[in-house]
């Protein structure tokens, strides 16, 4: 009996230091996401009250060929800056992690773009990647000049606009890198030790110790970079809002432009919705394969 | 004569290390460099096909020209108000969890942490626009309220992170501390807080770049211009001057230094907080 008042005493005292965080999550998230799931499944248009359509607002966005199918391409596109992140950011960690004169310098450096407000970097980039007086094209005529090339329009030329985006996002890779970087001071150096008397070189102490006990945070810094190519929202809301012809559209872009500017709630959450299902598939789907390359400690083998 | 070698390969790949390093240092400063050149030309300079990195006499006024065409101060007031709000109360509603989550044993605690684990998973997509009828109806749009009550209500990542700093604190020193009589309250505020410095500052510093950039959620809910934060107020600036590069410049460099006089300030106690704090795998 006893026992039992000091285990609801124990519990008592738990529940009470988690409740700042157990209130906000009744209210600014499982009260939220109830509502959300409701109005996607109605029409609602702010100032009238919802009401039940069904499956109305999936199939109007699932057959909407003119905004919803683009931005959901035009992010699955810009996926393919990952693998690129991905190499350069483990790429420059091996080479912050060397003991170098002066690398403290290099790594806060590195690091600064990611920090610096995006609004700032938005502003900094349309002029850096502007067509004829941007840093960018400077850089670039002199090489393309003599092979009869002309220099990219960069943000105003569809084709040219998504590889812009992803330039200004390789530049901020270093938020990656400082995360790559702990991970690399994490691993024991015992194992090279281990892997020299063996006689291995740099290359091979990189390609058997190296990667795979960095492999958690690749995984880490993969999933996370998929959920923020989805949410991917402002650099494209003031750049270009989603021009030019719609080849910027991103989806978080015109999830924003239906819930405030055309006041489609129920489609806009019907849109927060499938972005939810997106990231959750993409988790679960690299969570099934990273058994085939993810080394955990404490397993057997690796 | 083997070893000598070996010497003179680690020093030649030392070499390559750090040629590279020189090499994407300059490229990634290379942006930087741009941005002060062009806030410090005259107006005449700035459209060029080749870049004058140095410009042959700066105009300083340039700096006073935008900080007088938008109200800096004004939004530079309003951003710290945002920011210290939410770095207080970030602080204090996340260390209270997560010494709930790690240093106490009671029933419940795994699985509701498990749901904090799962909300880290849920885009801000899902719930931004419930939020936003909920804070229209308590007619809180137009305020600061919607920015800096949230973060008083815990933060699912600093309380993770803080939880993680928490586990590695031997158990010992709160064993001692319960036998003299201490409450926990009392525990956390005296024994382990002050032993979490390196998590508590990256927490803190984390919730501070976050709200100083945080461009969204001032979108959304600051409709008067008299309460814009700075990352707000330089998007309007763009609209508004959008080809005085050479302005454009000024403000964005004034937006993002004191930022980096922060990340300066605390960078060792940070990059020690994240290593230690652990997203170790």
């Amino acid at each position: 009996m006893k026992e039992r008042a000091r285990e609801r005493r124990k519990t008592i005292q738990g529940l009470l230091f988690i409740s700042p965080w157990l209130i906000g999550f009744l209210i600014f998230t499982l009260y939220p996401i109830t509502a959300s799931l409701y109005y996607s499944f109605c029409d609602f248009r702010v100032l009238t009250p919802p009401r039940w359509i069904g499956w109305g607002n999936f199939q109007a966005l699932l057959t909407d060929r003119d905004y919803f199918l683009p931005s959901l391409y035009n992010t699955l596109f810009m996926l393919g800056e990952l693998p690129v992140a991905l190499v350069l950011g483990v790429g420059m960690a091996l080479l912050l992690n060397q003991r170098l004169p002066g690398i403290g310098l290099f790594r806060t450096l590195y690091y600064v773009p990611s920090v610096m407000p995006t609004v700032a970097v938005a502003v900094l980039w349309m002029w850096i990647l502007n067509p004829e007086y941007g840093l960018v094209n400077a850089a670039l005529r002199p090489v393309l000049a003599p092979l009869g090339l002309q220099a990219p329009g960069w943000l105003a030329d569809p084709a040219w606009s998504k590889p812009a985006f992803m330039l200004m996002d390789l530049w901020a890779v270093g938020g990656s890198v400082v995360i790559y970087l702990a991970g690399l001071q994490g691993i024991s150096p015992h194992l090279y030790e281990a892997a020299e008397l063996d006689g291995a070189g740099a290359w091979q102490k990189t390609r058997h110790v190296t990667l795979p006990q960095l492999s958690p945070v690749i995984f880490y810094n993969l999933i996370i970079g998929v959920i923020a190519t989805f949410q991917y929202f402002t650099q494209t809301f003031i750049m270009t809002n989603g021009g030019p012809q719609n080849s910027t559209l991103f989806y978080s872009l015109h999830l924003f432009h239906n819930a405030f500017r055309d006041f489609r709630m129920g489609q806009a959450c019907a849109m927060a919705w499938i972005l939810f299902l997106i990231t959750l598939g993409a988790t679960v789907a690299l969570f099934r394969s990273s058994a085939r390359w993810v080394y955990y400690e404490g397993e057997r083998g690796g | 004569m083997r070893i000598g070698s070996r010497i003179l390969q680690r020093r030649a790949g030392l070499a390559a290390a750090l040629a590279a390093l020189v090499l994407l240092g300059a490229l990634f400063i290379a942006p930087f460099a741009f941005m002060v050149s062009t806030s410090l030309k005259p107006e005449d300079r700035i459209f060029s096909e080749t870049v004058e990195w140095i410009p042959r006499s700066p105009v300083w006024a340039n700096y006073a020209a935008a900080l007088e065409a938008f109200p800096f101060l004004l939004y530079l007031r309003n951003t710290l108000l945002v920011c210290g709000l939410t770095v207080v109360g970030t602080l204090l509603s996340s260390s209270l969890p997560a010494y709930g989550f790690s240093r106490l044993r009671w029933r419940g605690r795994d699985p509701l942490f498990f749901v904090m684990l799962a909300t880290l998973m849920l885009p801000v997509q899902v719930t931004m626009l419930p939020q936003f009828l909920m804070f229209r109806n308590l007619g809180w749009t137009g305020t600061f309220l919607p920015l800096v009550v949230p973060p008083f209500f815990g933060n699912a990542f600093a309380i993770f992170l803080l939880r993680q700093f928490f586990l590695s604190i031997p158990q010992e020193l709160s064993d001692a501390a319960r036998l003299d009589g201490c409450s926990e309250a009392r525990i956390l505020w005296q024994i382990v807080a002050p032993l979490s410095r390196p998590a508590l500052v990256t927490v803190g510093l984390f919730a501070f770049i976050g709200a100083w950039t945080d461009f969204l959620n001032p979108l959304v809910y600051l409709t008067d211009e008299s309460t814009y934060t700075l990352a707000l107020g330089l998007q309007t600036f763009i609209g508004r001057h959008s080809s005085e590069w050479h302005l454009l410049m000024a403000a964005a460099t004034v937006v993002t230094l004191p930022l980096m006089v922060v990340f300066f300030l605390a960078q060792k106690t940070f990059i020690q907080g994240i290593s230690l704090g652990g997203v170790k795998g």
